[in-house]
């Protein structure tokens, strides 16, 4: 049992009692709500005659279904007019702060929240949305919840959950020129497996991640549940502090000196004791591209797409399945493999620093022919912030579209879909069947420079030339 | 509050594994504001491309209430949606060889045991519905057993869960909300809830 890390301490201060099933009551320092997950939990609310009980720590914005061309209101698209209603009237019913299109603070909530400075260390954080482990890049310990715990959490502020083993996953080293944390998780998950994570929160540390910005630490936190870990963390440090100070919910004057004391005093112990540590390479991380259906199926993008027999018997059926469905031979090289849509996005790479990597491979080059790219920043602000340097123009020149924030193709709750079999090169999470929006549609998952250089190329190309 | 001690239905088996959220639900259905109607679309582009062949349209297979399944059933996106419109198709309880934690979750919190057993005997059963569809099965969590035929095989299910459903507390909601004073305190002790109100 894991003993003196960041989670057991996180754990132990937000524990509320034990149940009488065992589990713990566990107190929920900070809510984010979504139109997508939260309606069904306001009406069970509503239809039990409980009211939210702490709503000053609950925020909301509308990411999943909104448009990223045409924003007016009424949606064109009915239902999703619909949805935006009723996250509109249950947040004024409910004196819930909420931060609507066109107010500046909106876009995707895994976005908004660390940009604001809500996401703070030592807090716990739930969302009715898996990629809540972005925040775990905080020090905070994160993780999704069904529309069922959404409520629980509206009318409680806790939930009832049973504590996660924690598993040490140490990357040591500096990476390789065109080597991103997109890559360092792809190839974690690669690694470990899309289960080896379930029962475990992921503590990331060793150097490669202490060297990480806090937007490369919540791409690599954002993909934990990927790998089947409900939780991804980073235990916090003077990156973490340089990024909060200042910003709008960060602690300022006295505050912000008892606030620094107490993120360092949670931080794991030098003797934490673990329940499992495993330990990667940074040199020996290579730029990956998923070739399959999940996102364990990664490879480096100068390998061959694996035969069965390179792979352990228990992933053979889900490979056979795969090679049918991404229509890949076994045996080709993933490299020159054409793809007819490219998207710059997402929770885990819609972030300003996303977007200069991505914008410094499109600069002075052209998107093939016959090639949908486009990018989609993760909020209005990563919107603002690209258009004041520039970016948006760097990309339009290279042909590429630039649209309004939004969660966009990684999920396709809105107009952005694939059509029919396209394959897309895509900066998101899930390269699931049907993902995209089509149910044939096909997904090759890579870092944001890896699908700015797939659009120019027109297939799949080592960022590395490119450089 | 119900107690859910035993589930007894005939079984309908669904083979392969790492089958996905937005498989079960693909996100065009999430376009809505409440769970009704999810049961008709419950795996609706893997249904549309299997032509009548997926065991969700299999005639043999209609009316069933248990769901057998491999491993890491339920990967993927927190939806609730999920698991809502395999409820509401008609599913009552699932044996699998595993499952993905947030799935497992929700099916809790829905009143829906999610059980696991070793993967020779999910394909024996799995097996064993496909040549016995007409015949009921039964999940017994205090015994922690799948019985069908006349053969039995072990199944098990983290110790809180199956407290919560046979005492018939899997929806926390009350006994959550019950400790306010507690919940109250504790929030007192966190040094960071002066600092960082957001309303």
């Amino acid at each position: 049992m894991s003993k003196g890390t960041l989670f057991d301490k996180v754990w132990d201060l937000h524990t509320v009692g034990t149940l009488p099933s065992g589990q713990t009551q566990l107190f929920i320092g900070l809510h984010l709500i979504h139109e997508v997950t939260s309606p069904q939990a306001f009406a069970m609310l509503r239809e039990r005659g409980l009211k939210v009980m702490f709503p000053e720590r609950t925020v909301a914005t509308v990411d999943h279904i909104v448009p990223t061309t045409n924003q007016a209101r009424p949606f064109v698209d009915s239902l999703a007019e619909e949805m935006m209603q009723a996250l509109e009237q249950n947040c004024k019913d409910n004196g819930i702060r909420f931060y609507n299109i066109g107010s500046g603070n909106q876009g995707i909530v895994h976005v908004i929240a660390p940009e604001q400075g809500l996401t703070q260390p030592g807090m716990t954080i739930a969302c009715g949305d898996s990629h809540t482990s972005t925040h775990g890049a905080f020090g905070a310990i994160a993780f999704g919840i069904g529309t069922s715990q959404v409520r629980d959490v509206l009318a409680s502020q806790t939930l009832a959950l049973s504590k996660l083993k924690v598993r040490k996953v140490e990357v040591n080293g500096t990476l390789p020129t065109g080597v991103y944390a997109k890559d360092v998780i792809l190839h974690i998950i690669r690694k470990l497996g899309v289960t080896g994570g379930v029962g475990f929160a992921y503590e990331y540390a060793g150097t490669t991640f202490e060297q990480m910005s806090m937007e490369e630490r919540m791409t690599v936190c954002n993909m934990a549940i990927e790998g089947g870990a409900r939780c991804g963390y980073i235990n916090p440090d003077a990156v973490t502090f340089e990024y909060l100070k200042g910003r709008d919910f960060a602690p300022k004057g006295a505050e912000w000196d008892q606030a620094v004391a107490w993120w360092q005093s949670i931080r794991s112990d030098a003797d934490a004791e673990y329940d499992d540590v495993v330990v990667f390479d940074a040199a020996e991380i290579p730029p990956t591209v998923t070739w399959g259906i999940t996102p364990g199926q990664g490879i480096a993008v100068d390998q061959q797409v694996p035969t069965p027999e390179e792979l352990p018997e228990k992933e053979r059926s889900i490979a056979e399945e795969a090679y049918r469905y991404m229509d890949l031979q076994p045996g080709k090289p993933i490299k020159g493999t054409k793809v007819d849509v490219c998207f710059i996005g997402s929770c885990t790479n819609g972030r300003i620093s996303d977007l200069r990597e991505a914008a410094k491979i499109a600069q002075g080059r052209q998107v093939a022919a016959g090639i949908k790219a486009f990018v989609v920043p993760g909020s209005e602000r990563v919107k603002q912030e690209a258009e004041a340097e520039g970016l948006h123009e760097i990309f339009k020149a290279a042909g590429f579209e630039w649209r309004e924030p939004g969660c966009s193709m990684c999920l396709a709750m809105n107009p952005d879909k694939l059509e029919g079999r396209q394959i897309s090169a895509s900066s998101s999470n899930r390269n699931f069947k049907g993902r995209q929006g089509s149910a044939s549609g096909r997904t090759l998952l890579m870092s944001p420079a890896m699908v700015a250089a797939a659009a120019i190329a027109g297939e799949v190309t080592d960022v590395r030339e490119l450089l | 509050m119900s107690q859910v001690k035993a589930v007894v239905g005939r079984g309908i088996p669904l083979v392969g594994n790492d089958i996905d959220t937005d498989r079960i639900i693909p996100a065009r259905f999430l376009r809505c504001v409440t769970f009704d109607g999810l049961g008709a679309q419950v795996f609706a582009d893997d249904r549309s491309q299997s032509q009548g062949q997926h065991p969700f349209d299999q005639p043999q297979y209609q009316g069933a209430e248990l769901l057998v399944v491999n491993r890491n059933f339920g990967c993927g996106s927190s939806r609730e949606h999920a698991p809502q419109a395999i409820a509401k198709w008609g599913i009552k309880a699932l044996v699998g060889e595993s499952f993905a934690e947030i799935f497992f979750g929700n099916c809790v919190a829905m009143g829906i045991p999610c059980v696991t057993a070793a993967p020779a005997d999910v394909h024996m059963l799995q097996t064993w519905l496909a040549d016995n569809p007409q015949f009921p099965i039964t999940l017994d969590l205090e015994a922690l057993q799948v019985r069908f035929g006349n053969q039995a095989i072990t199944v098990s299910i983290g110790e809180g869960s199956r407290n919560m459903f046979l005492s018939g507390t899997w929806d926390a909601c009350g006994q959550l909300v019950a400790q306010a004073a507690l919940i109250q305190e504790t929030a007192a002790r966190l040094p960071y809830i002066a600092w960082s109100k957001t309303a």
